[in-house]
């Protein structure tokens, strides 16, 4: 056997015990690895009504079998458990160095469960895993912490995976942080992590990965990086524009969602995007993940100027040298939302979401929130201590530093923005579905976006079905309806599969789709998996993540979109007049997926799938 | 005579540890960055990546401290190679070696290091940004700026006669 590991170590907190179990290697099989098994486990072992908060809600780390290869971009593992942002189930993905550790150490996954009675965090050295004291760690920022971890074990090459004050403050978008900048960012999985006082993971791991057919993999993993190498986005352009390279394009067809989506086109797009990085000198270099032969990692620094401009509580002495952001999601989320065109506004709200452990986007969407309710008097200056006011800075800065330690006004941020519009009265001001912010596609000028949105089954999402790819780089057209079932329904079965459950990076896909990929799992497993048999397994994946939303309450009715995107144009720009036409697409797309009008998988389609027993 | 030698370009590398991943599958079969003797240190907060590994250097103390006569020259790539059935694992040439780049391996109890993969070394091949060429070059005494360097700072903290 190769790839996997065989072999998952599960921890129980509340006994403090931690043991090693062999892998299901049935499951493994049928949904792969990462996202796949980690949801199989979750929905075997955890009540979907469960609060995500609750000791009894699971918090699962799962690799997958290319994780830790050669394999571009290898490097992936997923948090899967409850969300606590959403209720939902939840797969949340990082890259770095933290899932090839784990492989390296032993162990395919990590299976949390139960509640410390005071703050933890868990050591892995290979075949050892020791429960300790987190006291001294708690209250520390995620890079505070990964340094006095590496200090406390003594091992320079540990690597770290941990919450920030925002886990431990239960902040419901609290993301979980490794190597400084990477995280699994969405639905709240640090918020799980601190309910359960667990503040870090850290492992080193000196064993390695073994693959059953090494000539074939590498024959397989070559090829992959070949085409890599000549596509033009993962060969070069991802490289020297990271992922804001995006910008641009989404402005100009009016979909760059802009103060808390009232707008489909920013007017300060050339002060935030990649050209502005790079001129203004912020940008110092790019950076790879583990195996990663894009990079697009954006290594930066605010200017000077930018520095003095804000006042920051929490450490700042990196800034000035290196650190990394944004992404397109973040430069988006934190700017063009919040009106915010003031790149080094943008650049201290990242870093200070990477320190303090909060996904960037749901925090840009939930200030953006804020944001209007203050334009429209429901917020006022008195109460959040500062005039909440679109395209300010010195807000954006504080209000996520308030947020992570839920101080004044962001007490309430850190509800999220679909909690918070709610209390204020005004639940129609949220943007986002199923509790989870919007990313950075507006769907009204982008109808496959508003499907894909919709129907994601941890909320709103861009990477579970990236219809823009078709709709804004390649050739469908963006205003229609026609074909979008079809499309979202192909990339989210796709992607679970092909990407999310193997540990690829799901960026490989503009030059690296199933056909490469299955060469690589049937190498690296020794099972003689066929196209059609992952694109199935994604299916499966899909489909078992819907069954446990139904089980969780989730309805069809909550397959939708805010009203503004149903009804309320943008006013001008290229979308001009649009709205999602979600109504066109869904009953289709409920239809190909073989389940009834109420979005329930129908017994035919779970018995095909092989989940017909659950 | 001039051997082909690994050329690093720092500048060029992304941290990705493809090379890393190729050295160990070389060594082991498997993907085990711990076994691999080219190593990537990331300094993050300089934003650099440096790739390292044995500098095959003129002078080679590992060969010096060796007190078996276990490390020896490849005429044909000019590497130093470990012979495995020589060496008695008593670890002197990883303390001599100024760089770190000779290592010990508790399982076989046997120091391990670059031998430039018979002349076709899997790191130069593996790395994506070209950061590792395997060129030409004439053996460079890497030691010798460095230890005048050291020998001057020397110099000024006890004062010239002090030497
Ligand atoms: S393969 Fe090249 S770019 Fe990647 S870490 Fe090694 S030297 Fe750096």
């Amino acid at each position: 056997m190769g790839g996997w590991t065989g072999q998952l170590l599960r921890v129980d907190l509340a006994a403090g015990r931690a043991t090693v179990e062999p892998l299901n290697m049935t499951w493994a099989r049928d949904f792969i690895g990462g996202r796949g098994l980690g949801a199989r486990y979750l929905y075997a072992e955890t009540d979907p009504r469960v609060e995500p908060l609750a000791a009894e809600n699971k918090l699962i780390f799962a690799t997958g079998p290319l994780t830790g290869t050669n394999a571009s971009c290898g490097a992936r593992y997923m948090v899967v458990t409850k969300g606590a942002l959403t209720g939902a189930i939840t797969t949340s993905n990082s890259g770095g160095h933290w899932g090839p550790e784990l492989k390296f150490a032993g162990y395919d996954m990590i299976i949390v469960e139960g509640r410390a009675a005071r703050p933890v965090y868990l050591w892995i050295y290979d075949d050892q895993a020791e429960i300790k004291d987190a006291g001294r760690l708690w209250g520390k920022t995620t890079w505070e912490t990964e340094d006095a971890i590496r200090e406390e074990v003594g091992v320079p090459d540990a690597v770290v995976a941990s919450i920030g004050p925002a886990g431990e403050r239960l902040v419901r978008f609290a993301c979980i942080v490794n190597d400084r900048h990477r995280a699994a960012g969405r639905s709240g999985v640090g918020a799980v992590m601190g309910s359960k006082n667990l503040k870090a993971i850290a492992v080193r791991g000196t064993r390695g990965v073994t693959v059953a057919d090494p000539r074939a993999f590498l024959e397989a993993a070559w090829a992959g990086k070949a085409r890599m190498a000549k596509n033009p986005v993962t060969g070069s352009g991802f490289a020297r524009f990271g992922t804001l390279a995006t910008m641009d394009p989404i402005n100009e067809v009016g979909a760059l969602p802009t103060r808390n989506h009232q707008h489909g086109q920013f007017e300060g797009v050339k002060e935030i995007g990649a050209g502005a990085l790079k001129k203004s000198g912020r940008l110092l270099t790019n950076k790879a993940c583990f195996a990663c032969t894009i990079a697009c990692g954006r290594v930066t620094r605010v200017t000077g100027a930018g520095a003095a401009r804000y006042t920051v509580h929490t450490s700042r002495k990196n800034w000035r040298m290196a650190a990394e952001g944004p992404e397109y999601e973040n430069a988006w989320s934190l700017g063009a939302d919040c009106g915010v065109s003031d790149q080094d506004a943008i650049l201290m709200a990242n870093y200070l979401c990477n320190e303090l452990g909060m996904d960037p986007i749901s925090m840009g969407v939930t200030i953006a929130a804020a944001m209007e309710l203050f334009d429209r008097g429901v917020l006022t200056e008195a109460r959040c201590g500062i005039a909440l006011r679109f395209g300010s800075g010195e807000a954006l800065v504080r209000m996520v530093e308030a947020t992570a330690w839920r101080r004044g006004i962001g007490d309430e941020l850190a509800e999220g923005a679909m909690r918070l519009t709610a209390k204020l009265g005004h639940p129609e001001l949220f943007m986002g579905v199923k509790g989870q912010e919007f990313p950075a596609y507006d769907p009204r000028g982008l109808q496959g976006m508003g499907l894909g949105y919709a129907t994601s089954n941890r909320g709103a999402c861009h990477l579970r079905a990236f219809t823009a790819g078709a709709e804004v780089f390649g050739k469908m057209d963006r205003t229609a309806t026609e074909g979008k079932a079809e499309l979202t329904k192909k990339l989210q079965d796709t992607g679970a599969g092909t990407y999310d459950a193997a540990g690829l990076c799901s960026f490989v896909d503009s030059a690296v789709g199933p056909k490469d990929v299955v060469p690589m799992l049937a190498a690296a497993t020794g099972i003689a998996y066929t196209v059609d048999d992952v694109l199935k397994a994604g299916e499966r994946i899909h489909n078992l993540e819907r069954l446990w939303n139904l089980r969780a309450g989730f309805t069809a009715k909550d397959d939708t979109l805010p009203p503004r995107m149903l009804s309320e144009p943008p006013p001008s720009g290229p979308s001009a007049g649009m709205v999602s036409r979600l109504h066109e697409m869904l009953p289709r797309y409920y239809e190909i997926r073989g389940w009834d009008a109420e979005g329930r998988p129908t017994p035919a389609k779970l018995a095909e799938l092989g989940l017909a027993t659950l | 005579m001039a051997h082909r030698m690994l050329r690093i370009i720092p500048e060029k590398c992304t941290g990705c540890m493809q090379c890393e991943l190729a050295c160990s599958f070389v060594q082991t079969g498997r993907f085990q960055p711990s076994r691999s003797v080219i190593r990537v240190h990331l300094f993050d907060e300089q934003a650099s990546y440096a790739p390292y590994t044995c500098f095959q250097c003129g002078e080679a103390w590992c060969m010096t401290a060796c007190p078996v006569n276990a490390i020896a020259i490849n005429p044909d790539t000019g590497a130093k190679v470990v012979l495995e059935e020589t060496c008695v694992g008593c670890s002197l040439c990883t303390i001599a070696c100024p760089f770190g780049t000779i290592f010990y391996n508790p399982e076989t109890k046997k120091a391990f290091k670059c031998n430039l993969c018979e002349g076709d070394p899997a790191c130069a091949r593996a790395c994506p940004t070209g950061a590792i060429l395997y060129e030409e070059m004439p053996a460079v005494d890497w030691m010798a700026p460095w230890s005048a360097k050291v020998r001057s700072g020397y110099l000024e903290v006890v004062g010239a006669g002090g030497a």
